[in-house]
């Protein structure tokens, strides 16, 4: 595309009400925002105040984030949970994936089926025996038994594998006859070479681990363990008709990953549109 | 390539290689195959494969979770027949076949707004960042927001409807009638992100001298869509609806949250049907019978999309 390319005002209107159409579609983050920073009396008031009339925002998030339910707990929660929960999720998925796309053994083939097969089981077909499982050996209402259950995901070894079939093998042969052994050849050769690719998996593990609700709802009872979703849950339905602070504690909640996502942008669609995967 | 493997040159090395590759190779090779993918393999089959095979056993049996391993009856196919004349059940069911819709309805949104971000508009980057806030956003706090939108009194969506015309605006969450579309809308809402990133993924593989071509015979704008973009995106699109279809029988967040079923069971999808009957009235086999039926259900879809994935699309 040349740079010098002139100013086309077709092109020019059809970003005018696009952007307008996509403020509309982000309209519901804006009045989260908005409110947030509103004082309770004002929540409601109609027409919508898009600035506040009266600032509250420190009283909103102080509460939030010291009071009854302090977010900071919360939040250090979630990152210890997603932050091993990733680690582990993406060492497992690329030895696994290394595994299965440049050690040439029999039974691969079919354990790879296997592993394949049971993507197709939807998550919550298998709570009812995991729950039983979790309860008779422990793990039950800690963050490790949430981090393993999230961590054997084999969404990743899929992902990763695909990038691992782009290695040559001519890479991998030419080590071997150096007399590396397939560790080596993978941490030193295979590892760097799909860098990007594992990076981009970890982000997207991270924000679903961040975001997840369904698995600390079933596998966790301690208000203190909890992680950002449950504890915005309980956080709301004991502010009860306290808008303003809700809305603090939604934003907050969101902020984050908000964040992790502007950084990671391009990895994240990228890995998004390459995988077509769905969280 | 960041970086190079060290490569040594000594003859030992060679010799021990060169004698490896006759005999021992084979079963050094599963060896290590088998080390690399080992902690998946113990991982899916503890937490997957044993409970899978448990959900399907468990679905024959009548077990509450405070009785212990003792109580534990086998009734053969009477949870099933339970089920299938269970007025809740079968409203679940016709929910779920309902929020199908939603699918549509957000392919046909997200595959407008691809054409238009991909083709049409300067600041393609902020596009994909907007419409994909809420695939990224902590559904709990989205859910919250959504709620309070839709207040019945209130609320910001209403005061709106009502200085527009409509005295009596919908109840939304709170009315029967629409809380699964309320629920369908904010689905929607939350979808478009992750379809439109698809599509435009799709819309970029597209050859471009297809389009020249059709610039050289005249062709205009709509043309161009219903000729070359649409039938070159099947592939794309026939993969969303799948994904979207499947996703529809986990839905469980968003009604986790706002809803929990209700009004009078107008929400109650499967997984939220499993999860009350499992952990609110801790009737564990009768929850199996129901997580049964879901796995047959994407199983089945799953098949379906391999049966038509070759007639259908067009490559």
């Amino acid at each position: 595309m040349p740079l010098t390319r002139r100013f086309d005002w077709r092109r020019g209107l059809v970003t005018a009400i696009m952007l307008a159409l996509s403020v509309l579609f982000l309209l519901p983050f804006i009045w989260m925002l908005v409110t947030s920073f509103k004082a309770e009396s004002d929540v409601f008031v109609y027409p919508i105040q898009w600035i506040p009339r009266h600032w509250h925002a420190i009283e909103n998030y102080k509460e939030v984030w010291n009071g009854k339910y302090p977010f900071y707990r919360y939040y250090w929660n979630s990152i210890k949970v997603s932050v091993v929960t990733t680690l582990i999720s993406a060492t497992v998925s690329s030895l696994a994936a290394y595994g299965f796309s440049k050690v040439r053994f029999k039974a691969g083939k079919w354990l790879f089926m296997i592993v394949l097969a049971t993507y197709m089981i939807p998550s919550q077909a298998i709570l009812v025996p995991q729950f039983i499982l979790y309860r008779n050996i422990g793990l039950f209402d800690s963050h490790l038994g949430l981090i393993i259950l999230s961590s054997f995901s084999v969404l990743g070894t899929f992902m990763l594998r695909q990038f691992f079939m782009g290695v040559s093998q001519d890479y991998i042969e030419s080590a071997k006859i150096d007399g590396a052994g397939h560790f080596r050849i993978f941490r030193s050769i295979g590892l760097p070479l799909v860098k990007p690719a594992v990076a981009t998996y970890a982000i997207l593990r991270f924000i679903w681990t961040w975001n997840d609700y369904q698995n600390p709802l079933i596998f966790l009872r301690t208000d203190k363990l909890f992680t950002l979703p449950l504890a915005m849950q309980k956080f709301t339905s004991v502010s009860g008709e306290f808008y303003s602070l809700i809305m603090a504690a939604a934003v907050s909640a969101i902020l984050p990953l908000f964040i992790v996502f502007v950084i990671g942008q391009k990895s994240v669609i990228e890995g998004i549109a390459l995988g077509g995967v769905k969280g | 390539m960041t970086r190079q493997a060290a490569i040594p040159e000594s003859g030992a090395q060679v010799r021990t290689a060169a004698r490896r590759s006759g005999g021992s190779l084979g079963r050094g090779e599963t060896l290590a195959g088998l080390l690399f993918v080992s902690p998946m393999l113990v991982g899916v089959f503890v937490l997957v494969l044993v409970p899978i095979v448990a959900t399907l056993a468990l679905s024959f049996a009548d077990w509450n979770f405070v009785q212990g391993w003792n109580g534990i009856k086998w009734i053969g196919f009477d949870n099933f027949h339970k089920l299938f004349q269970d007025s809740l059940f079968i409203r679940t069911i016709r929910n779920n076949l309902l929020f199908l819709l939603a699918v549509p309805v957000y392919m046909i949104v997200s595959m407008a707004l691809a054409v238009l971000i991909d083709r049409y508009v300067y600041l393609k980057g902020y596009f994909k960042v907007a419409y994909f806030m809420p695939y990224i956003s902590n559904i709990v706090a989205v859910a919250v927001v959504w709620q309070v939108l839709f207040q019945p009194s209130y609320g910001p969506i209403n005061e709106v409807l009502k200085t527009i015309g409509f005295s009596h605006p919908p109840k939304w969450l709170a009315d029967p009638h629409y809380a699964l579309a309320s629920i369908m809308m904010i689905t929607v809402w939350i979808s478009i992100g992750f379809n439109l990133i698809i599509y435009i993924a799709g819309l970029q593989s597209i050859p471009r001298d297809l389009y020249e071509a059709a610039d050289i015979d005249g062709a205009n704008a709509w043309t161009k869509f219903a000729r070359i973009t649409f039938p070159m995106l099947s592939p794309t699109s026939f993969f969303l609806l799948v994904t979207g279809i499947i996703s529809t029988f986990k839905v469980f967040d968003v009604i986790a949250v706002t809803t929990q079923g209700g009004p009078i069971g107008s929400t109650s999808l499967m997984v939220w049907y499993l999860y009350d009957q499992a952990f609110t009235n801790l009737k564990i086999g009768y929850a199996s019978s129901v997580a049964a039926v879901l796995f047959l259900f994407v199983l089945l879809i799953t098949f379906a999309q391999w049966g038509i994935q070759k007639k259908w699309v067009n490559y």
